[in-house]
């Protein structure tokens, strides 16, 4: 009798032992896990886009580590080089034929972008990349990607007078729409595409602002590949 | 016989119906206008020296490294081996051959003056790249050339050549 007692005490003790344990476990690996973001709630409100949710330093560095990324990668650095030559490659060498940025960032002469980029891919491997606009920024606002630390860059897109004159709404315009950005996944034959799709690019561009447009400590460093 | 014209006219037809993408294009080049029956996916470069009958642009690389296809769609340089011809149409084309009446452009005279060419197989892209240098600078400097020169190959290395040549249109220009 004494015994069945206490068998029946120490299997009610062990189970809630367990479920103790369990329920910590849980708590503990969702707070580590990085299916940290929240949906964002997106309000259009006339011709702007109000995007709101509650601040969050993680997730919000979180989610701009990974629009660093992609910011880093020769898809999108090599039309934002340090120098006023653009790059070229997945080793971001200078473009062939050193043509230069000029005023508008539309090229030089004979040399300007669209003397050989033509509107669409010309076909081919490793032949120019086509977009009916393209251009490297413009002189006066060179908006510099090479080189750049993860907080340099996060605050440089933040401040309108580095960001060509955009606040939140015209940023997530831009990364949504501008067709250089979305070509970044297009690339052409022969070459490698940003990490990510440009779904998730745009998504974790919105999560970064939304949760508070974070900059990331300067400590912090981005992933080598 | 009936039999046979028919079954012409639906090989004409069918041929007509896979080839969708061929139209009669009409090209304004060197201020002339032309009638041509292609692809508008086909090089202007073929089309110009194939269809409209205009050799002077010549074909080097076929994918837009070395500019010896130059040509101006609207005063402005393309490199006609990449260029569709689609994007040529409605557009002022000009050529070496149209670059003035009588081979008479202060730099065609300054080409002819330093004897620049060797071999001469790049000098028609090279030329026309000059021009757009010159429209746009009037008094270029070594850098302006260097940078403006830069997509056009020459295997003969006539580039001090070109240099001194460019100079002096620039001066001719100035003079006029």
């Amino acid at each position: 009798m004494m015994i069945k007692k206490l068998n029946n005490m120490i299997s009610r003790k062990s189970m809630i032992l367990i479920a103790f344990v369990s329920i910590t476990a849980y708590v503990i690996a969702n707070s580590f896990s990085n299916k940290t973001y929240m949906p964002i709630k997106i309000e259009q409100i006339g011709n702007s886009t109000s995007v709101q949710q509650k601040k969050d330093s993680i997730t919000s560095v979180k989610a701009y580590m990974k629009v660093h990324a992609v910011l880093q990668h020769p898809r999108c650095m090599n039309c934002h080089p340090s120098g006023d030559i653009p790059l070229q490659g997945e080793d971001s060498h200078l473009h062939a034929m050193l043509p230069k940025r000029g005023v508008d960032g539309k090229g030089l002469y004979a040399m300007k972008c669209n003397s050989c980029h033509q509107p669409t891919n010309t076909p081919g491997l490793h032949t120019p990349p086509g977009n009916p606009n393209w251009h490297l920024p413009p002189a006066d606002m060179k908006m510099v990607f090479q080189g750049k630390s993860p907080s340099e860059l996060a605050k440089q897109l933040l401040n309108p007078a580095t960001n060509n004159h955009k606040n939140h709404e015209q940023l997530i315009e831009h990364v949504s729409h501008d067709k250089l950005v979305i070509g970044g996944w297009n690339p052409g034959e022969g070459r490698e595409l940003p990490p990510g799709t440009h779904k998730e690019f745009v998504e974790n561009f919105k999560t970064w602002l939304a949760t508070g447009a974070y900059i990331p400590s300067e400590k912090i460093k981005a992933d080598k590949k | 016989m009936r039999k046979q014209q028919l079954f012409t006219y639906y090989i004409i037809t069918k041929v007509s119906f896979v080839n969708n993408n061929y139209y009669m294009i009409t090209l304004k080049v060197n201020e002339k206008a032309y009638e041509i029956d292609a692809s508008i996916d086909m090089p202007l470069l073929w089309a110009l020296r194939d269809l409209v009958g205009l050799t002077g642009t010549k074909f080097g690389c076929g994918v837009a490294q070395c500019g010896a296809c130059t040509v101006h769609l609207d005063g402005e340089a393309v490199r006609s081996c990449v260029t569709k011809v689609e994007r040529a149409v409605g557009k002022n084309i000009t050529t070496i051959e149209g670059l003035s009446l009588d081979n008479d452009h202060p730099l065609q005279k300054a080409w002819l003056e330093f004897d620049v060419p060797q071999c001469g197989y790049c000098q028609s892209g090279q030329i026309m790249s000059a021009a757009v240098l010159l429209r746009e600078n009037p008094s270029p400097t070594d850098q302006d050339i260097d940078d403006a020169m830069a997509g056009n190959i020459c295997r003969c290395g006539t580039y001090p050549r070109i240099r001194a040549a460019i100079h002096q249109a620039a001066k001719t220009l100035k003079n006029k």
